[in-house]
């Protein structure tokens, strides 16, 4: 269960958003500067709500009343961001290897990689990867994280089309194979059909529907069935 | 035959070894203070700021002096190190510690630049896979300044091997305790004949001030202050 009741301000960008899902993977979903990465941010503690609620399947991340305001640092969350952040200094193996928790077998270690078919970058510095490498790893360091949910920032932005298509699979792929909550900000009607499972449309800092894929994407035009379709390509 | 003289030799190691233990102990208050500034919002920020360059703007002697009232033997803390046995007064750990607050602001300066050229969504993203900021400093931040951090050692050494007026103050010139190649240099001009050692000193204090500035140069142009971008 995601719950979300957070108001927040930004210069003169203010944002009040208030629901409860239930879903495994929620989008949020709207225009550019309508409020999703900021959402994003504070449920990852690095922005601070001025009151409201945050708690995600029962942990309770931020509570303005009860004076909660969990350290980043102790969310227990796994990030990737539109612009990856990985560290420069560090090979991949040790990108992927940061925010695992002590105790993490070799073993899923191991699994994360070649699920995401990272074996031949381990040695690499992020500076020798292509965009799609780029985001791959952004995605195993997250997923070693052991996160109690993943949080993505448009995580196929500025990904040229094959990047765009080998990313997409990849998390296809994990969410099919992980049980892990994740919300996702995207803009992108096709990355909410190929991902997520209920979207939070977002405009102007207010919510203005929460609904399942199949209602989002019958008012988008878009058939049911281009669900399982591949996405389509898009390129910038 | 040896290129210096014996007195000249001494007096280059021990500059070697005064700028040395200087720097290495300016380094960590060096590396606090610039992480204050360079990451800290406070009250009286530019007179924290001020205070930490005056060496740089105080006649040297002024510092001398003010080391010598205060850590000399009758200084409030040169009295307690006297009781402890641990006098540094006209000894070469004195020497040390005038080459050291006179090295501070260079490293300071060096070091605020060069975490202020470190991507702070690096630091960010390092919290959420669970670092705290101790290991944040030490994982991301210190090592993404390393050029810096190295341009202000380089620049710091050359500036403890270079100090005089604040060594002379407060430590006064004792042959193997506390003449560094400067006072030594000085001491040679003020003596008949003594032009030939004073060039000798001359070079070789040349030498040294070029290699640390090459250094500090290198560190730089290579991206020393350069903002470190993150990945796409």
């Amino acid at each position: 269960m995601i719950e979300l009741d957070l108001a927040l301000q930004r210069g003169e960008f203010s944002l009040e958003l208030a629901l409860a899902s239930p879903a495994r993977a929620l989008a949020l979903f709207g225009p550019s500067g309508c409020g999703k990465t900021s959402t994003l941010l504070a449920i990852a503690g690095l922005l601070q709500p001025r009151h409201g609620r945050i708690a995600i399947n029962d942990h309770v991340l931020f509570d303005s009343r009860a004076g909660v305001d969990v350290a980043t640092a102790r969310r227990g969350l796994g990030v990737v961001f539109q612009d990856a952040r990985l560290f420069p200094h560090l090979a991949v193996r040790e990108n992927l290897r940061y925010g695992m928790p002590r105790g993490t077998t070799a073993q899923a270690f191991d699994d994360v990689v070649q699920l995401l078919q990272l074996p031949a970058l381990l040695k690499r510095k992020p500076g020798q990867l292509s965009g799609g490498q780029i985001r791959r790893v952004a995605i195993g360091r997250a997923l070693l994280r052991q996160p109690r949910a993943l949080l993505l920032d448009e995580p196929l932005a500025n990904l040229h089309r094959e990047a765009r298509v080998e990313v997409l699979e990849h998390l296809r792929g994990l969410k099919r194979e992980f049980e892990q909550t994740t919300i996702l900000v995207t803009h992108q009607p096709d990355e909410v059909m190929a991902l997520a499972d209920q979207v939070a449309r977002i405009e102007d800092g207010r919510l203005t529907a929460l609904e399942d894929v199949r209602t989002f994407m019958a008012s988008a035009g878009i058939p049911v069935r281009a669900r399982a379709a591949p996405i389509a390509s898009k390129s910038g | 035959m040896d290129v210096l003289t014996p007195a000249e030799t001494v007096a280059l190691a021990l500059s070697f070894k005064v700028s040395l233990v200087g720097v290495a102990c300016s380094l960590p208050v060096a590396i606090g203070c610039a992480w204050l500034l360079a990451r800290k919002r406070f009250y009286g920020k530019p007179l924290f700021e001020g205070l930490l360059l005056l060496p740089l703007i105080l006649p040297p002697v002024v510092t001398g002096y003010i080391l010598l009232i205060v850590f000399g033997h009758h200084g409030a803390i040169g009295r307690w190190l006297d009781a402890a046995g641990l006098s540094i007064a006209f000894r070469w750990t004195g020497a040390a510690l005038a080459a050291a607050v006179m090295a501070f602001p260079l490293l300071v300066v060096a070091l605020r630049n060069a975490f202020e050229s470190v991507d702070r969504r690096l630091e960010n993203a390092a919290a959420t896979l669970g670092a705290g900021a101790w290991r944040i400093f030490f994982s991301v931040t210190l090592p993404l300044s390393m050029r810096g951090l190295v341009a202000g050692l380089a620049l710091a050494f050359a500036r403890a091997f270079g100090e005089f007026g604040a060594t002379i103050t407060f430590v006064s010139s004792i042959p193997g305790q506390t003449r560094t190649l400067p006072i030594a240099l000085y001491e040679l001009i003020s003596t008949p004949g003594g032009e030939g050692g004073a060039l000798r000193l001359t070079l070789v204090a040349g030498i040294v001030a070029l290699l640390a500035g090459v250094i500090a140069a290198l560190m730089l142009l290579r991206g020393g202050t350069r903002r470190t971008e993150v990945e796409a």
